[in-house]
């Protein structure tokens, strides 16, 4: 029995991807400049440019709104000392907080998710708690664990905790009967049907999470460190407005826009990995990103 | 000697009955076709023989021989989707039984029984549906069962790809001397691979006829005696008011 080739989804994908392949003469670092997505960049360099614009012509006062310029200045000032101190202090809280809340949400999410009676037990007093703000949290985290690292910690672990544990439990539950069927087939026990069925197939929802979470993990250590701190992107903020000084403010504001994108980044790239068998739409259309 | 009893005295979904008193069994080497309508427990009986559905008063029994294990149950079940794991690879999927360390080699014979060559990494979404159902038709040879039960296994590929599958099944089932049951509405399909068919009438009326295909095998499609077959069971399914 032959295979005709039109049976093959994949080959017209093929086709457009060489089409988009940089060829002849072109070196491989010119073509990579060359075929790098820039269409991004047009609104944060357009609005910096405007912004300029205003200051000089005088219709804003640099007082209420610094112009790039004087940020460039500004940041080159501060990057000779204080703003790599700052940047490593918030990202290490992020970074130690998320590791924290996000693997006991998956050890929970899988509890709750996997085992019906856990849920009846649990789910309702997680739902009450995730109504809580994670600020409200605040007074009695400094109570019980003073205004040090472990208050910082702990809030930003809570925070990164629900969307995690959430995305993971409603994964869980969504994964299709079908395919834990085809494992029922197999006589698979439990064990073994959560390693190879339930947990891929949850892995999609959980990525969504993990970045959601993530992303959270940033906000908190902003709300932790304007509170009390005397290192990081939230001091930095609180500095610049007991200084009277928006340049600061702003330049930390720039700092926490790349910095989340970047760890975002670098979450997708984890989660492309990953998650490269799924037939979603962004993949779909000729192989190419929407 | 029978390889599959099924004896179900009642099968209820709720308050609805949908099997009652039916006794089906499969002769070894035995290519046996449930036909009937959409709704009338084919399915269920189906995966009733299975063991996948347990709520039900009866019993199956399967006597192959050797009783089986986990890891080479004697039957085996072809979905009426291929269910194929997404992030697996087609040879992975294929030795999904065996999870990671699979038999490379009866894969790969796999592979090429089914008319995959080639295909080995690929992921499911780069399947058309046709291979994909072949993907399943090999995963399920995979355990080397006795009996393989087909849930309209080509009910969801086009005309010209599902006589291409009829043809693939049959010729991998003789080689392995697998008897197999399969449920199908296709009147056409039960006479083309059926050696016995039982049509089952709607609701829950159970096995209402049944009809041995006195025709030789490989079958010409075309066969004028399959053609009088088809208008036998027309009348019968006629006289069961499916149709």
């Amino acid at each position: 029995m032959t295979l005709s080739t039109h049976e093959f989804r994949g080959e017209a994908q093929d086709k457009t991807t060489a089409l988009r392949r940089p060829v002849g003469t072109v070196s491989g670092f010119a073509a990579r400049i060359a075929s790098l997505d820039l269409r991004g960049a047009i609104v944060p360099v357009g609005a910096l440019a405007l912004l300029e614009l205003f200051v000089r012509m005088g219709w804003v006062s640099p007082y209420v709104l610094p112009p790039p310029s004087d940020l460039y200045t500004t940041f080159l000032y501060l990057a000779e000392g204080p703003l790599w101190t700052n940047i490593g202090a918030s990202a290490l809280r992020v970074l130690i907080g998320f590791a924290f809340g996000s693997l006991l949400a998956i050890v929970v999410g899988s509890i709750v998710g996997l085992w019906y009676s856990a849920e009846r037990y649990l789910e309702p007093s997680f739902q009450a708690l995730r109504a809580v703000p994670s600020l409200a949290w605040v007074p009695l985290l400094m109570i019980w664990f003073g205004i040090g690292e472990t208050s910082k910690i702990v809030l930003i672990a809570k925070s990164a905790f629900f969307p995690v544990y959430l995305s993971l439990f409603s994964g869980i539950r969504n994964v299709d009967r079908k395919l834990v069927e085809v494992g029922e087939m197999y006589r698979q026990p439990l064990p073994v049907l959560v390693w190879r069925i339930l947990i891929p197939a949850s892995l999609p929802h959980l990525f969504t999470g993990l970045r959601y979470g993530l992303s959270l993990a940033w906000l908190s250590v902003v709300a932790a460190e304007l509170l009390a701190a005397s290192e990081g992107i939230g001091y930095m903020l609180s500095d610049g407005r007991e200084l009277s000084r928006p340049d600061l403010v702003l330049i930390a504001i720039i700092c926490l826009a790349i910095l989340g994108k970047i760890s975002d980044s670098l979450f997708k790239l984890i989660e492309d990995r990953c998650l490269s068998w799924r037939d979603s739409y962004s993949t779909a259309i000729g192989g190419r990103p929407a | 000697m029978s390889l599959l009893d099924i004896d179900v005295r009642e099968k209820a979904f709720g308050k609805t009955i949908v099997l009652h008193d039916i006794k089906l069994s499969l002769e070894n080497g035995q290519a046996a076709v449930l036909l009937g309508p959409s709704g009338c427990g084919k399915s269920t009986l189906l995966r009733i023989a299975a063991g996948l559905d347990k709520q039900f008063s009866g019993s199956v029994s399967v006597k192959t021989g050797h009783d089986g294990n986990a890891k080479s149950p004697p039957v085996a079940f072809v979905f009426q989707e291929p269910r194929l794991m997404p992030w697996l690879t087609v040879a992975q999927n294929i030795g999904f039984a065996d999870g990671g360390k699979f038999d490379t080699a009866r894969v790969n014979g796999l592979i090429a029984d089914v008319g995959l060559t080639g295909h080995a990494a690929t992921l499911p979404k780069a399947l058309s549906g046709g291979m994909a159902q072949r993907v399943a038709i090999a995963r399920a040879l995979y355990t080397e069962p006795r009996i393989l039960l087909l849930d309209e296994p080509f009910s969801a590929v086009d005309a010209f790809t599902r006589m291409k599958l009829q043809d693939l099944v049959l010729k991998l089932v003789e080689q392995r001397g697998i008897s197999f049951l399969l449920v199908t509405h296709d009147i056409d399909e039960a006479l083309y691979l059926g050696d016995r068919i039982y049509m089952m009438g709607a609701g829950d009326g159970g096995i209402q006829h049944d009809l041995s295909v006195d025709v030789a095998r490989p079958r010409d499609r075309r066969a004028a005696r399959l053609a009088e077959l088809k208008s036998d069971v027309l009348t019968a399914l006629q006289a069961a008011h499916v149709i």
